[in-house]
C-alpha cells in the first residue's frame, strides 16, 4: 500500500559520482535532501576503472573543488598512486590523474553522505516519478513509499534500464551485478521526456597472485605529489604500482576468429557505445594494421587482489575473454574474477535541458552524468554539482549558476550536452575547450572559487586561504615586473648553458621567465630577492608570464563571445514565425532553444546570417515592448 | 568589440566616382592609417559632418587621390564612428582602396550589415526591421549558395586539402594531448614543420591566384612608356584597334595620358599612353615627362617601348635603369625595318623583351603571352580553383597569418599546446566559410585516426 514517507526540497535519484555532489551541495546549500540508491553497498562505487582523474578529466576535478565539490579531497585520502600526465607538453595540457582504493572511496562517499547535515540517504529503487497538481513531483519506491520533492535529481548511471552483454547471453541488471532500474525508464517517458539507450563496458578483473609481473613494466607514481584538492596540505604517498602489457598477433586472432559471437557486430545491442573507449574487439576491427595495443595493470584497492585490465573492455563470451586474456604476457595463467562485459542503458537526450540542467518542460527535473549522455566519473560530478547548486537555488529563490565556456571545463561540458547533444557517451578532452589556454588545471581556484564563494560552497576558511594565495600572486607578479637583474658573469653563464641570448644591460625578472628556456629554477642562483617559496605561486606566475601573448589572445576572443552571451534569447520564443531565418535554423533552434545569441551560434546548421536574424529580432522585441510600456 | 567593417557603397562597375564605408569603434583609426590629408590633419582629429582631401596609401604605394568624411557616433548611417572615402570610380581604384582598408584593421562587411547595425543602434524605425532581416536573409543564402556551389568546386578541394593537413596535425596533437598513455606516434618539430610549410606555401599559392584571377576580372594598370616617337601611339592603336592618340612623327605629340581598356590575350589591360620620357626645355612637356614618371612607378605592369632601327639613346638607358625590378616587357618596336639596337643589352635589363612591329601587328602574339607571365595569368589555371570573393581571399590570408605563427611558435621553442591553438586559429579561418566547429572537427578526427581510449 502506498504510504506519504517523506518530504524533501531536493530529491537525488542515484547516488554515484553525479548524485553524490548533487545531494552534498543541495544539501550544504541548506536544502532538505534526500538521495536513493538501489544498494547501500554502491554509494560512490567504481565499476569501470579505479581511477580519478586524466586528461581533461583532471581539470574537471580540480574545477569541482574549486566550486566546492567533495571529489578532488576524497580522491585524495583514498589514492594508491598519484601522477601529473603530459609534463612537459605544455602547462594547458597538465592533467592530474590518481588511481584510487575503490573500496575505500565508496565508503568514504558514503560516510560523507551519511554525515552531511540535512541530508538524508535512503535504500529504495524509484519506480515511479510524476507531477503533483501543485508542481512538486512525487517519487514511489518499489516498497511503495512515496516522497514529495520540489525538485528532483535523475543520476540514474547506466542502472537506467540497465542490460548486460557478454557474448549471447544477455539480461537485465545494473552495473557490477546490481539490480537495475526497471520501472523508471517507463515513468520517465510518460513524462514526455525522450529517452534513447547508450552502451559501454568494463574489462576483466584478474587475480592477482595469478598475474606474472617478471617482465612487465613498472609504472610508479610522481614524488612529489600534486593533490587534487585545494584543501589537502599533506598529499601523502605512492602506494602502488601499475604495470604495462601488450597484445599481440594470437590474442588479435583470437578475437578475429570469434568475432562473430560479440553482440555488437551480431547486432544484439542496439546501443551506442563511446568512440574514445573501444573495446578491445573494436579496436583490432578498426584499426586492424596495428600489430598491438597497449594495456595497463592497475591494482583494485589495499585489501582486495582484484586487478584491473585496463584498454581490454570486451563483450565477447567468458570463454573467448579467457582465450585472449591468456595470450597477453603476464596474463598467461591470469584467472578472472569479473569477466568484462558490455551494459546498455537509457539516458536522456540532453538538448531537453538548458544550461542550469533542469529539463526545459518538466520544471524542477534535473539530471546528471550518464543520463545525460556523458561518460565518466568526473565529467558525472561535475553536472552532479551544477544539478543541485541549481535545484537548491532555484528552490532559495535565488539566481541559477550557470557557467560559460570560458569559464572552465565544466561549463564547456554542460554547454557542448545541452547545445550540440551527443550521439554518443560524451568524454571530456582538452581539445574540446577553445580556451584551453587559459582553462587550466593550475588556476582552477582562481577561475572558479570565486564562484563556489558566491554560491555559499566554500567556507570561511578555505575563502581565506583562496584570497592569501592570489595575494601572493599578486605579490610575486609585481616582483618580477619590478626586480631588474645585472649582466653579471653567473647570469650569463646560466644563460649560456641553457641556450639562450646573453645580456649585456640590466634585465627584468620578468622578461627572463619570458624566455621559453628559462624558468624559476635555473634563475634561482641570481634571483636572490625571492621570498615566495610556494610552487603553485610561482608556477602560475611563470605560466601567467609564458603564455601572456596567447592568453591575450583568448581573452580577446572570450570578451567577443561573451558579448554574444548576454543577448538573451526568451524561453518562450517561436522561431517558426520568424521571418529571415532559414527553415533548417528554425527547426534546430526550435529543438535546442538556447538561453542565448552566443548558445544559438554554436548550434551546428544555424548560418552567422541567422544569427543576424536573430539579433534584430530580439531588438524588435525590446521595442515593442518598449512602445507597450509607454 | 564588435569589428569595424568596410565595403564599397557604391554600384560595382565603372561610375566617376566610388565610396568606400567604414564603421565600427576604430574606423576612424582605420582611415587614418592610410590617408595622409594635404592640411596634414589627421583623420582621428576631424570633427564629424567634416571632409577632408589628401591621398590613400597602401603601405609605400599611392592608391588615388581621395576625399574622406567623418560623422562622429551616433550620428551617422550605422550610429557608429563612419568614414567615408570617396575615391575615383570603377572596380579597381575601389576594390584597392578597399583591401588597403581591411588591410589596416577591418573586416568585410556581410549582406546587410550596416543597415542591421543602423537597426541595432536604433537609427531606424521598427517597421524597417523586417525589410532588413529579408536582406539578411537573402544575403545569406545567396552566400550559402555560393558556399554550396564551391563546395564541389576546386577552391575548395584546395582549402579542403590545406585544411585537413591542419586538421590532421591538430588531431595528431591533441591525441597526443589527450591520451598520453595510448600509443600515438611521436610528434616532433621537424613533422610539425614539414606540414605547416606545405601549408604556408599552398596557401600563398592561392593568394597569388587571388590577384591573377582579380587582374583578369578587373584588368591589369598598364602604362606606356618610352621616348618619344618609337611608336608608343601606334601601338596603343594596334592594341585597342583603333585611333586614340595622335601619330605623328613629331616628337612630344602626346602630352596627356590617355586611358583605354585593350584586352590581349586572357587579360584586359587598362592602357595609359604616356608623353615620351625624355629631357626637355618646353615647360608643358616637361610636366608631362614628370607624371608620366609617376604613373610608371604605380604601374601595374609597364610596356617599355624601344626603335629598333635606332642605337639606344641616353633617354633609352635611363628608361631601362627605371624597370630594375619593374613588371615591365621591353617592346622594340619597328622590327619591321633594319636592325640597330643592342637587343641583348636590353634583355639583359628587362627579362621579358619582345620584338614587334606596331605598324604590322607582327609579335602582338608573343606580347600577349609575355604579359601573361608577368601578371601570373600564364602560369593561372583557373580550373585548379581560385579564390574569387574579398571574403576569401581574407579568410585565406588570416589562415597564412596564423600558420606563420605557428612556424614561428615553434621555432621559439614554446609548447605544443600554444601551438595548437594557434594552428586551430588557421583551421578556424577556413571553417568561416563552411561553417564548421574547429573543435568538433578535430575530435572527430582524433577518433578516426588514433586508436585511444581504455
Amino acid at each position: 500500500m502506498k504510504f506519504l514517507a517523506g518530504e524533501f526540497d531536493v530529491a537525488v535519484i542515484g547516488a554515484g559520482h553525479a548524485g553524490i555532489e548533487a545531494g552534498l551541495a543541495s544539501a550544504r546549500l541548506g536544502c532538505k535532501t534526500g538521495v536513493f540508491t538501489i544498494n547501500m553497498d554502491a554509494v560512490g562505487n567504481c565499476p569501470c576503472n579505479p581511477s580519478i582523474g586524466g586528461t581533461a578529466k583532471g581539470h574537471l576535478v580540480r574545477e569541482i573543488d574549486a566550486l566546492g565539490g567533495e571529489m578532488g579531497k576524497a580522491a585524495d585520502e583514498c589514492f594508491l598512486q598519484s601522477r601529473m600526465l603530459n609534463r612537459g607538453k605544455g602547462p594547458a595540457v597538465h592533467s592530474l590523474r590518481a588511481q584510487i582504493d575503490r573500496r575505500a572511496y565508496s565508503t568514504r562517499m558514503k560516510h560523507t553522505l551519511e554525515l552531511q547535515e540535512g541530508l538524508e540517504l535512503r535504500q529504495a529503487e524509484i519506480c515511479d516519478l510524476e507531477r503533483t497538481d501543485d508542481g512538486e513531483w512525487l517519487l514511489t519506491t518499489r516498497l511503495e513509499a512515496q516522497y514529495k520533492a520540489k525538485a528532483v535529481i535523475l543520476a540514474t548511471g547506466t542502472y537506467l534500464g540497465g542490460k548486460i552483454y557478454v557474448g549471447d547471453v544477455s539480461y537485465e541488471s545494473g552495473p557490477d551485478g546490481m539490480f537495475p532500474s526497471k520501472y523508471l525508464p517507463d515513468a520517465l517517458e510518460k513524462l514526455g521526456m525522450i529517452i534513447r539507450r547508450f552502451k559501454t563496458g568494463t574489462p576483466a578483473r584478474v587475480l592477482k597472485s595469478s598475474i606474472d609481473f617478471t617482465d612487465l613494466e613498472e609504472q610508479s607514481g610522481d614524488d612529489p605529489i600534486v593533490p587534487f584538492s585545494y584543501d589537502t596540505d599533506e598529499p601523502g604517498e605512492n602506494k602502488v604500482k601499475c604495470y604495462v602489457s601488450w597484445t599481440n598477433e594470437r590474442t588479435k586472432k583470437v578475437i578475429l576468429d570469434n568475432i562473430g559471437r560479440s553482440p555488437m557486430y551480431s547486432g544484439k545491442i542496439e546501443g551506442i557505445g563511446p568512440r574514445y573507449c573501444p573495446s578491445i574487439e573494436d579496436k583490432i576491427v578498426r584499426f586492424s594494421d596495428k600489430p598491438r595495443h597497449q594495456l595497463f595493470i592497475e591494482p583494485c584497492g589495499l585489501d582486495t587482489e582484484e586487478m584491473y585490465i585496463q584498454g581490454m573492455s570486451s563483450s565477447l563470451p567468458e570463454d573467448v575473454q579467457l582465450e585472449f586474456y591468456h595470450t597477453i604476457k603476464g596474463l598467461e595463467h591470469c584467472t578472472v574474477m569479473r569477466p568484462a562485459y558490455a551494459i546498455e542503458y537509457f539516458c536522456a537526450d540532453p538538448i531537453q535541458m538548458n544550461r542550469t540542467l533542469e529539463f526545459r518542460d518538466l520544471p524542477g527535473l534535473y539530471g546528471a552524468g550518464q543520463f545525460n549522455g556523458s561518460s565518466g566519473y568526473e565529467e558525472a560530478a561535475a553536472q552532479g554539482l551544477i544539478a543541485g547548486v541549481n535545484a537548491a537555488l532555484k528552490i532559495l529563490g535565488k539566481e541559477p549558476l550557470m557557467l560559460d565556456r570560458a569559464s572552465s571545463y565544466i561549463g564547456t561540458l554542460i554547454d557542448d550536452l545541452v547545445t550540440k547533444g551527443c550521439n554518443d557517451p560524451y568524454r571530456m578532452m582538452t581539445s574540446r575547450s577553445e580556451y584551453r589556454l587559459i582553462l587550466r588545471q593550475d588556476n582552477a581556484d582562481t577561475r572558479l572559487t570565486p564562484t563556489g564563494r558566491k554560491i555559499g560552497l566554500i567556507t570561511d576558511a578555505r575563502w581565506e586561504k583562496f584570497t592569501k594565495k592570489q595575494e601572493r600572486i599578486s605579490a610575486e607578479m609585481e616582483r618580477i615586473k619590478t626586480t631588474t637583474l645585472s649582466p653579471t658573469n653567473e647570469l650569463n653563464s646560466i644563460l649560456r648553458e641553457k641556450n639562450t641570448s646573453e645580456v649585456t644591460t640590466g634585465i627584468r625578472l620578468i622578461d627572463l621567465l619570458k624566455r621559453p628556456e628559462l624558468d624559476y629554477a635555473c634563475l634561482a642562483p641570481v634571483d636572490t630577492s625571492r621570498t615566495e617559496t610556494d610552487n603553485n605561486v610561482l608556477e602560475q606566475v611563470e605560466i601567467e608570464v609564458k603564455y601572456d601573448g596567447y592568453i591575450k589572445r583568448q581573452l580577446m576572443i572570450i570578451e567577443q563571445v561573451r558579448k554574444l552571451e548576454t543577448k538573451l534569447l526568451p524561453v518562450d520564443i517561436d522561431y517558426s514565425t520568424i521571418d529571415g531565418l532559414r527553415l533548417e535554423a528554425r527547426e534546430k533552434l526550435g529543438r535546442v532553444r538556447p538561453d542565448n545569441i552566443g548558445q544559438a551560434s554554436r548550434i551546428s546548421g544555424v548560418s552567422p546570417a541567422d544569427i543576424s536574424v536573430l539579433i534584430i529580432y530580439l531588438s524588435t522585441l525590446k521595442n515593442k515592448s518598449k512602445g507597450e510600456d509607454v | 568589440m564588435e569589428h569595424t567593417i568596410a565595403a564599397i557603397s557604391t554600384p560595382n562597375g565603372q561610375g566617376g566616382m566610388g565610396v568606400i564605408r567604414i564603421s565600427g569603434e576604430t574606423a576612424l583609426e582605420t582611415a587614418d592609417k592610410i590617408f595622409s590629408s594635404i592640411s596634414g590633419k589627421r583623420v582621428t582629429e576631424m570633427k564629424g559632418y567634416t571632409a577632408s582631401f589628401g591621398q590613400i596609401k597602401d603601405g609605400e604605394e599611392i592608391i588615388d587621390d581621395a576625399v574622406v568624411l567623418v560623422f562622429k557616433a551616433p550620428h551617422s548611417y550605422t550610429g557608429e564612428d563612419v568614414a567615408e572615402i570617396s575615391c575615383h570610380g570603377g572596380m579597381y581604384i575601389t576594390k584597392r582602396v578597399l583591401r588597403a582598408v581591411l588591410n589596416n584593421g577591418a573586416v568585410p562587411a556581410q549582406a546587410g550589415e550596416f543597415t542591421k547595425r543602423a537597426f541595432l543602434n536604433g537609427k531606424m524605425g521598427l517597421t524597417e526591421a523586417e525589410s532588413v532581416m529579408d536582406i539578411i536573409s537573402a544575403g545569406g543564402q545567396q552566400s550559402a549558395r555560393a558556399a554550396l556551389s564551391s563546395l564541389k568546386g576546386r577552391l575548395h578541394n584546395r582549402i579542403d586539402n590545406v585544411k585537413e593537413e591542419l586538421l590532421s596535425l591538430a588531431a595528431h596533437l591533441s591525441a597526443w594531448a589527450d591520451y598520453p598513455e595510448d600509443e600515438i606516434p611521436e610528434i616532433d618539430d621537424t613533422r610539425l614543420l614539414d606540414g605547416l610549410s606545405k601549408c604556408r606555401s599552398e596557401l600563398s599559392n592561392l593568394l597569388k591566384t587571388y590577384d591573377a584571377g582579380k587582374v583578369m576580372r578587373e584588368g591589369v594598370d598598364t602604362v606606356i612608356a618610352g621616348r618619344p616617337n618609337v611608336g608608343k601611339s601606334t601601338l596603343m592603336n594596334l592594341l585597342s584597334g583603333c585611333e586614340r592618340s595622335i601619330v605623328t612623327n613629331i616628337p612630344g605629340t602626346t602630352r596627356d595620358i590617355i586611358e583605354e581598356t585593350v584586352m590581349l590575350g586572357d587579360v584586359p589591360l587598362r592602357l595609359s599612353d604616356t608623353a615620351g620620357i625624355r629631357s626637355t626645355d618646353d615647360p608643358v612637356e616637361s610636366i608631362g615627362v614628370q607624371r608620366a614618371k609617376e604613373r610608371l612607378l604605380s604601374a601595374g605592369l609597364i610596356f617599355a617601348v624601344f626603335d629598333a632601327s635606332m642605337p639606344l639613346s641616353d633617354d633609352d638607358m635611363e628608361l631601362l635603369e627605371l624597370l630594375h625590378n619593374a613588371p615591365a616587357v621591353a617592346i622594340i618596336n619597328k622590327s619591321d625595318l633594319e636592325n640597330k639596337i643592342d637587343v641583348d643589352y636590353i634583355k639583359g635589363k628587362v627579362p621579358h623583351t619582345v620584338m614587334i612591329s606596331a605598324k604590322t601587328g607582327d609579335g602582338a602574339d608573343i606580347l600577349a603571352y609575355e604579359v601573361g607571365e608577368i601578371v601570373g595569368t600564364s602560369s593561372l589555371d583557373a580550373s585548379q580553383g581560385i579564390l574569387a570573393t574579398e571574403r576569401q581571399y581574407s579568410d585565406a590570408k588570416a589562415a597564412l597569418k596564423s600558420v606563420e605563427e605557428a612556424i614561428a611558435v615553434l621555432k621559439a621553442g614554446i609548447t605544443y599546446d600554444a601551438v595548437t591553438v594557434v594552428i586551430e586559429e588557421a583551421i578556424n579561418s577556413l571553417l568561416e566559410l563552411t561553417g564548421e566547429r574547429v573543435t568538433e572537427a578535430v575530435v572527430d578526427k582524433v577518433f578516426s585516426h588514433f586508436c585511444v581510449g581504455k
